[in-house]
């Protein structure tokens, strides 16, 4: 005879499944896929997680050269399963070799994603958003621009678990990344020196590609092959990471940085650590450290923020 | 200092559980996930990160042409509930496939698949 607690035990988790049951499964899952969030390139899933901090050092090729520390927060939220809203704010510190330091905020920035495909069969996540970089909105001492971008972009995310059981070692491979289009809303901004000269600079359409080709010691070690790694190895995520801009008026060169890194993913929180080694003469600079602090909102507060606003 | 101590507190609290990851992946696995088994197993029997949810948690084990091999009585070890295991028969050699999906205690629904092989 079934106990009444069994019955109410039954009925919550009948609930439970009912509400968990479809495909959508919180922070980047594709099947059995785990897709990480990644620390230089936007993810293509939408969640509820929060990135705090994100922190960034490098000597940049500015003249006089400068020392840059951009410490960040991320924060973004499912409004449905599949559409999400994300606000970011980062703070910037820059040493210049000659001359004072600045200290202040960049321009805020807002973003929304809709998530259009998943097959859980072959890995693959699909989405489209937009990011609103919000002019006027930083310290103009540190350089925050004095207009708006808009960057409407695709982002995609790719398991090879669909492989050929011939290529067991290849599975667990997986390649995330974006792409778009940096829209100013002022096609060109003047400056005027103290000296009153006018200095004005175009601002370009710019194209943004990123990706990050990533091998999930997790996916090998619960669905390849058992090779024996313990904690806290087989939490691993080891990847590279490339992040390229190029004005689409041929006024610049392509520039970007590529950066190999590990993440570790944890309970309710991932760790990443990536090295930033500028990818050619033109982007200028010194190699620099890229680190991120990465919390599981959907994980942490299940029945309250990490969930969607609408719906389950 | 002590919101420096409280903090790192905070995240060695949240990161150390690393055998407890919120949603329940695979831990370990007997058989062993890729592995070649000589002698027969008597069960298949995985170990999540985590506690699982009996009525919605299935493992199912199925030979190289799609049919179920095993006893169809899959349950949770009733001394560990993140242990989720079924019984098989005695299995000729060849390649078998465990699929498992399970829904953890704190509600999310994870899944996957492996094989083995029993050697002759």
């Amino acid at each position: 005879m079934i106990k009444q607690s069994e019955i109410a035990r039954l009925g919550v988790a009948a609930l439970l499944a009912g509400a968990f049951c479809g495909d959508a499964l919180a922070h980047g899952f594709a099947g059995k896929r785990f897709f990480p969030a990644t620390l230089a390139t936007d993810d293509p899933f939408v969640a509820d997680e929060l990135s705090l901090p994100t922190v960034s050092r490098r000597k940049t090729g500015d003249e006089p050269a400068t020392t840059e520390t951009d410490t960040s927060i991320d924060f973004t939220k499912r409004i449905t399963q599949n559409f999400g809203i994300g606000l970011g704010a980062t703070y910037v510190s820059q040493k210049p070799d000659d001359g004072d330091p600045q200290h202040g905020f960049d321009n805020f920035a807002a973003n929304i994603k809709y998530q259009f495909y998943k097959s859980d069969e072959h890995e693959t996540i699909l989405s489209a958003g937009v990011d609103w970089d919000i002019g006027n909105s930083g310290a103009k001492r540190i350089g925050a621009a004095s207009f708006s971008t808009l960057t409407p972009a695709i982002f995609a995310g790719k398991g090879f678990g669909d492989l050929p059981d011939s290529l067991p070692y290849l599975k667990p491979f997986a390649v995330t990344g974006s792409v778009g289009v940096g829209m100013p809303t002022k096609s060109s901004t003047t400056t005027v020196a103290d000296d009153g000269t006018e200095t004005t600079a175009k601002n370009p359409n710019v194209l943004n590609v990123g990706f990050a080709l990533q091998y999930s010691l997790l996916y090998l070690q619960s669905f390849v092959k058992d090779v024996g790694l313990s904690e806290p190895f087989n939490r691993l995520i080891p990847l590279v990471e490339v992040s390229m801009q190029k004005p689409l008026d041929g006024s610049g060169p392509t520039t970007g940085t590529i950066n190999p890194g590990v993440l570790w993913a944890g309970r309710y929180m991932q760790f990443g650590l990536e090295a930033i080694i500028p990818m050619n003469k033109a982007t200028g600079g010194k190699n620099g450290v890229l680190f991120q602090i990465h919390f599981f909102l959907d994980d942490l507060f299940p029945k309250s923020i990490g969930k969607p606003v609408f719906g389950d | 200092m002590r919101f420096l101590f409280r903090g790192a507190a905070l995240l060695a609290a949240l990161a150390l559980p690393a055998a407890a990851l919120a949603h329940a992946f695979l831990d370990r696995a007997v058989p062993a996930v890729g592995s070649k088994v000589h002698g027969q197993p008597a069960e298949v029997r995985l170990r999540f990160s985590q506690p699982l949810e009996p009525a919605f948690s299935t493992v199912r084990v199925v030979d190289a042409g799609g049919g179920q091999v095993d006893r169809k009585d899959k349950q949770l070890d009733p001394g560990d509930a993140s242990v989720l295991k079924v019984s098989l028969p005695k299995l000729a050699p060849g390649v078998y496939r465990v699929l498992w999906r399970v829904l953890s205690v704190d509600t999310h629904v994870t899944e996957g698949d492996y094989t083995f092989e029993v050697a002759p």
